[in-house]
């Protein structure tokens, strides 16, 4: 297992070495211009001049290894002198900065993180804790009443975007009943008891719509995955021992059938982190869904090559991190 | 723990003096963007958003008043001719800074700052957005504590820009020293929280997001600001800012809330606030190609060397074109408050503005008919006139963005009607507005019969926009597509004319060359004005003197603003 694991990680490498190089030559051959927003009054010397001090004057190639040396060796090397106080050489370097805010990209990444964790990550969880319940009873009572509502619920919450879902409940529950706010206030600082109870109203909404529809993918699996195991010869071995039901349905076919799931939602993982775009959008709260939307739009290139970077290797990473687990987990499973 | 302190300041100062002459006594402002702020230094993103967002903290030594006057900020009083600021050969200007000015962090404003910005500016490899406003500046010297003279390299007839304006506004020395040149990229703290002259001091920035803002201790007028603190947030869509001002009542203040007329009427009936459009300089304008653009002739598209357009190049055409249109439902279908009809390149200031061109004003149909039928276009089996073998069938791009789309529909329907087929087509703006010489889909290379766009130009003074449309700035492979000439018109006449407007010093003098020049552009025919966009911003009612200003940052006045009781 372990040399499997290390296999994997060398493996990696080249992979996610390809990876930015495709994104980088993917957002230098696309026609946008980070300059297009600005006002035409700006004459083009000037922006000649803005142009080549963001570095777009050097030639493709220089621009992907200089992004390269920042990202992987600069990068670092600042985490490294933060956390330890020690300057490495004379602690002069390029950052990867963003064009739009000419600061460092990954500063803006750490100042988002915290809300699309919050947000989306508490969603995420959420989901998974409705999901395994619903999916266990409607597999476990299969066409009963709470089987069709389920199916349904989890049909409707599945195939409805959320960019729908997200302006019913601002319809229904900010605008009509006034219960929650719509807009999310990003400056509201938890230090006592009322401020933690507006936090928990400006999270109810983005939390509901992202839950419903996480909750509504993963119940399926559940329940598909149940259903398969219900039948296997070995419940009805356990039974015929004499096993209790519940025994036989949360310890024995749960288990086995959460195999398929635990892959599941540890791929699901780093959809997390890449923020739920658009209800982050719909709600501005502000997340890296948020910051990479902006970042599209406004064509700052180094932050859409460094988020989707960053996306790319939490997928390379979580894959291999389902693999493992499901070694773990399925003991028929072996990979050495 | 702030607000505890804010509200016992509050009280303090309502206890001591009179409220409306007190500073910090109105509680908090809030503003929305719905392009969110990316940056606090006007210098390195030159983008109207950020313009404005500065102007709170950094001032230049004059801004514009909403009459589009000159007054003072950093500056004791203007340069003139008659008080010798300025020197009689029209070579150097001397401005002398306020005495007793402080920096919101206590420090002294200097001759020194004012100089410092130039050279922060002009520095190789700083990419400063805001260059073109030194443009001529020979160089800038601290000639005492107090005075600064700038000096240009030749005789210039409107001296009035370098610091003048929210785009070139004085950064603090002490702050920005080390970030000259290519060092500028790195100052992340200084460029999201620039010490400042202005009434209002970052006290938080969150890149393209929020920024909060409080009173500045040590502004020159001690009753002001009203406000305490003051949050300017961003993201959303202009619908959502303006509902958020004129529906909820979240917010006091919301720019550039360019939306359909009748949603915003819809949203005005809660009578919370208010919408006011800054009418500037800013003309939608439609230009017709004057070189042919077929895709056969490959690199000289849109060029001279194509030659010219087979039916455009007709004036008939172009006239009827123009005629075709009726400017009036166009801004009642897309603008309402937000647009003014035009056939003026250059509509304003007053006194610039000519009225020699209205013929276009009024849409005529069947004079439009009846030109091309006497030029020889005769109406096809299909509607669509032609001559000898040449259809009158046109490509017509702009940028992508709904007002912009409706236009083009009605203008499609009109000049349908005398026997015009258009073909229209719509660019994202970061592509259209791009200056990739590679992209096919620029406005500057213009392979389109025609397109639309908006520019206008900043301060009170056209000159240098009016040069844009010499001969040899003309777009082409040569200059890699930057020229500044979009809508390729060349005139030797025209050439000239604008040789005399650089030797005019006279307002009067300036006013009658611009209003010929305008005169010209627009009776070529190869320049259609369709409307004067205005900046619109949507205001509560609760918030008092906020007041639009056409000339400068829309945030002018913020010093000013109140609270209504």
């Amino acid at each position: 297992m372990f040399t499997y694991t290390i296999r994997r990680l060398m493996f990696a490498v080249p992979t996610l070495l390809v990876i930015s190089f495709v994104i980088f030559a993917l957002l230098d051959l696309a026609p946008n211009d980070p300059l297009g927003d600005l006002p035409l009054t700006i004459p083009p010397e000037v922006r000649e001049q803005i142009r080549a001090s963001m570095g777009l004057d050097q030639p493709f190639l220089i621009r992907y290894l200089l992004w390269l040396k920042q990202f992987f060796i600069n990068e670092p090397l600042n985490i490294f002198e933060q956390m330890t106080g020690i300057t490495v050489g004379d602690g002069e370097r390029m950052r990867v900065l963003s064009w739009a805010t000419r600061s460092p990209v990954v500063d803006l990444i750490v100042q988002r993180m915290p809300q699309t964790l919050w947000v989306v990550g508490m969603a995420y969880l959420f989901g998974v804790l409705i999901a395994i319940p619903v999916g266990v009873i409607s597999a476990y009572r299969q066409y009963s009443i709470f089987d069709q509502i389920g199916t349904f619920v989890t049909m409707v919450g599945y195939s409805v975007p959320t960019f729908f879902t997200g302006v019913v409940l601002i319809v229904i529950f900010s605008s009509y009943l006034q219960w929650f706010p719509s807009i999310y206030d990003t400056n509201l600082v938890v230090n006592d008891w009322s401020s933690f109870v507006q936090q928990v109203k400006q999270m109810v909404l983005p939390v509901t719509v992202l839950a419903l529809y996480n909750a509504s993918q993963i119940a399926r699996f559940v329940r598909a995955s149940m259903l398969d195991n219900l039948s296997q010869d070995y419940v009805r071995t356990a039974r015929a021992k004499g096993v209790k039901e519940k025994a036989v349905l949360l310890v024995h076919v749960l288990r086995n059938s959460l195999i398929p799931v635990v892959t599941v939602i540890a791929l699901g993982v780093p959809t997390i982190f890449s923020g739920a775009i658009i209800t982050e959008q719909i709600f501005r709260v502000n997340g890296l869904g948020q910051l990479l939307i902006t970042a599209v739009q406004g064509a700052d290139i180094p932050l859409v090559q460094t988020l989707t970077f960053i996306f790319a290797v939490l997928i390379v990473l979580f894959n291999l991190i389902a693999d493992v687990l499901y070694g773990i987990l399925d003991p028929r499973i072996r990979y050495d | 723990m702030r607000s505890v302190l804010a509200t016992a300041l509050t009280i303090l100062s309502l206890s001591t003096a009179p409220a409306w002459a007190a500073r910090a006594t109105d509680g908090e402002a809030k503003i929305l963007f719905w392009q969110a702020v990316s940056s606090m230094n006007p210098y390195l993103s030159g983008g109207s958003k950020e313009v404005y967002a500065a102007s709170i903290v950094i001032e230049p030594l004059a801004g514009f008043d909403e009459n589009g006057k000159m007054f003072p900020r950093l500056a004791a009083d203007i340069p003139t001719l008659e008080n010798g600021g300025v020197s009689a050969d029209r070579l150097s200007v001397t401005w002398k800074v306020k005495d007793g000015l402080k920096w919101s962090d206590g420090s002294d404003v200097t001759a020194e700052d004012v100089a410092f910005t130039w050279r922060y500016c002009t520095a190789p490899g700083g990419g400063c957005a805001q260059r073109a406003k030194f443009d001529g500046v020979a160089k800038v010297e601290a000639v005492d504590r107090l005075t600064v003279k700038i000096t240009f390299d030749k005789p210039t007839s409107y001296v009035y820009g370098p610091f003048v304006g929210a785009l070139s506004p004085i950064i603090q020395m002490a702050q920005f020293k080390d970030c000259i040149g290519e060092k500028a990229q790195q100052c992340t703290a200084a460029n999201f929280a620039p010490i400042g002259t202005g009434p209002f001091v970052v006290k938080d920035f969150k890149a393209n997001d929020v920024v909060s803002f409080i009173a500045n201790q040590h502004y020159r007028d001690p009753a002001k600001p009203a406000f305490a603190t003051l949050t300017l947030k961003g993201g959303g869509d202009a619908a959502a800012a303006a509902r958020a001002v004129l529906e909820t009542g979240e917010f006091d203040f919301a720019w550039n809330t360019v939306i359909e007329p009748e949603v915003m009427d819809l949203m005005l009936k809660a009578g919370k606030g208010r919408v006011a459009s800054a009418f500037s300089t800013t003309v939608e304008r439609i230009h017709l190609n004057p070189f042919a653009v077929d895709p056969s002739l490959g690199a000289k598209r849109s060029t001279r060397e194509a030659g010219p357009h087979p039916s455009l190049s007709d004036p008939a055409v172009r006239r009827a074109l123009s005629l075709a249109i009726d400017r009036d439902i166009l801004v009642e279908a897309g603008y309402g408050a937000g647009g003014k009809a035009t056939c003026n390149v250059i509509p304003s200031p007053d006194d610039f503005a000519s009225n020699g061109v209205d013929w276009c004003l009024k849409q005529d149909i069947p004079g439009a008919n009846k030109l091309l039928d006497e030029a020889g276009w005769e109406m096809g089996g299909d509607g669509i006139r032609a001559k000898n073998g040449v259809r009158l069938a046109y490509l017509f791009q702009t940028s992508t963005n709904s007002v912009r789309q409706g236009t083009q529909q009605l203008v499609k329907d009109w000049w349908k009607e005398i026997g015009v087929e258009t073909e229209l087509r719509n660019v994202p703006a970061t592509v259209y507005f791009g200056s990739d010489p590679a992209s096919p889909d620029t406005y500057k290379k213009f392979y389109a019969d025609i397109e639309m766009y908006a520019s206008g130009f900043e301060t009170t003074d056209p000159a240098k926009f009016l040069a844009d449309f010499r001969c040899d700035k003309i777009p082409s492979p040569n200059d890699g597509w930057q020229g500044g000439n979009v809508a390729r018109f060349c005139d030797p006449a025209y050439d000239t004319l604008i040789g005399d407007l650089n030797n005019a010093s006279g307002r009067a003098e300036r006013a009658v060359i611009i209003k010929k020049l305008n005169d010209m552009l627009v009776n070529s025919g190869y320049v259609l004005p369709i409307v004067n966009r205005g900046e619109p911003s949507t205001i509560a009612n609760t918030l008092v003197d906020a007041k639009i200003n056409p000339w400068d940052t829309q945030l002018w006045n913020v010093e000013n603003w109140k609270r209504g009781r």
